[in-house]
């Protein structure tokens, strides 16, 4: 089978990046799988499961909180404001976001738009803290 | 002319400032490298930040879908400085480098009649602001209780701004911070925040020739990811700090040492010369005594 490189960046350092089969990416528009030779995509991501394949068949798991993939025919860069490897994934983490994001819709002193934002990250959080529970 | 006793002590003390100066110099050698390191691991995601960013900048072009933070509201009256200084004294003259960039710019602005707000990240540099624009420093960033800095304290910074921008408080933002250029060298640095400068050289490489898909569309993406650069540009401009200012440190704390060194030897020396006149009048006094018999 075909392979690509990957790469997984967080603002604090390179996470990943190596010759993978397949990734799975929580794309906001749903969730898409990509392999080699994909066509030229810029996505959005929610927070979720990434999910990598490696050449050798080994499946990771990685919790990302919100970014964007930058998808090219030779490789795949997933730029994530924030990844921890799903067995070192800290529940308390995404209860102590919930929190604030909560905090920040009482607020009430955001534009429409932002608390739009807001809510929706709010659900995908709470989504994403109902996958982790089945883990 | 101090007696043998008190230029024992002096030696004593210089020597103890010696050690601690060595073991401040050793410390910020240790963060120093560290610090580097963080700079170094957080140089991809910043790279392909902006190499994305022109990708898409060039694809929705400056028409009117794109967003106000990138294209700023059109005005240039209210100037927003963030300012960012070191937590800690001790470390030459990293604090008030920025701190004087920092001002010299804002008596430019003020002279041009613009209004002036400056957010202080740091104590230091808020220490010296404050002396002079007190009445223009609209909130500070305490970072003291922050061992590593993480992306969540720039993001907290970099939200604050954002928030700032949608009411409508600022017209444009210029972060300043110092570049780590070497450990000797910090050269402090003037950077347009809002509107945001878009980096246009990537245009040539391949990734930009590709036509992309978008999803959801250009405009979109644009919009998110330009607070996330906001964000971006804050955490490397914080390590860039930090960096900096144990470099500063390490010269500063090298110099003291060698300083300290210095003035050891000089008081040695001076010691050593007492003592021996000393010893020579106690000698003349004796033979000068056995001769009177």
């Amino acid at each position: 089978m075909a392979d690509f490189n990957f790469e997984l960046v967080s603002p604090e350092r390179l996470l990943l990046s190596e010759r993978v089969s397949e990734v799975v990416l929580p794309a906001t528009e749903g969730e898409m799988t990509v392999m080699a030779n994909h066509a030229p995509t810029m996505t959005t991501i929610k927070p979720g499961v990434v999910t990598v394949k490696g050449i050798d068949g080994k499946v990771t798991r990685y919790i990302v909180f919100g970014g964007f993939a930058d998808i090219l025919p030779t490789g795949c860069t997933l730029l994530a404001e924030s990844a921890v490897p799903a067995e070192e994934a800290d529940r308390a983490a995404i209860e102590k976001r919930i929190e604030a994001a909560k905090n920040e819709l009482q607020d009430g002193a955001h534009s429409d738009e932002h608390r739009t934002r807001v809510e929706t990250f709010l659900t995908e959080l709470t989504q994403l803290n109902g996958i982790l529970v089945a883990f | 002319m101090p007696s043998l006793k008190d230029l024992k002590n002096r030696i004593a003390s210089v020597k103890a400032t010696q050690k601690i100066t060595k073991a401040m110099k050793m410390v910020a050698a240790a963060k120093l490298r560290r610090a580097q390191e963080a700079a170094e691991a957080a140089r991809p995601y910043s790279q392909r930040m902006s190499a994305v960013l022109s990708n898409i900048a060039a694809a929705v072009g400056s028409d009117d879908s794109a967003p106000r933070l990138m294209t700023g509201n059109g005005q240039n009256q209210t100037h927003l400085l963030v300012v960012c200084t070191a937590e800690r004294g001790l470390c030459g003259g990293f604090n008030s480098q920025i701190a004087r960039f920092a001002r010299d710019h804002v008596r430019k602005l003020l002279a041009e009649g613009k209004t002036v707000k400056i957010i202080c990240v740091g104590k230091k540099g808020f220490d010296i602001l404050r002396r002079e624009f007190a009445s223009l420093i609209i909130d500070r960033v305490d970072l003291r209780e922050v061992k590593k800095i993480g992306f969540e304290n720039a993001d907290q910074i970099g939200k604050k701004v954002i928030g700032l921008f949608e009411k409508n408080e600022f017209d444009v933002c210029t972060l300043f911070y110092s570049e780590f250029k070497s450990v000797i060298s910090q050269v402090p640095t003037a950077l347009q925040l809002i509107p945001a400068a878009v980096p246009a050289e990537a245009a040539s490489t391949d990734a930009a020739a590709a036509i992309y898909e978008y999803e959801p569309d250009a405009g979109e993406i644009l919009s998110d990811l330009i607070p996330r650069n906001i964000s971006v540009q804050v955490f490397r401009a914080l390590l860039e700090n930090v960096a900096g200012e144990m470099g500063a440190k390490m010269s500063a704390m090298d110099n003291a040492t060698r300083n300290a060194g210095e003035m050891i030897n000089k008081l040695t020396l001076s010691y050593n010369r007492q003592r021996q006149a000393q010893i020579t009048k106690e000698l003349i006094e004796i033979i000068s005594g056995a001769e009177a018999l």
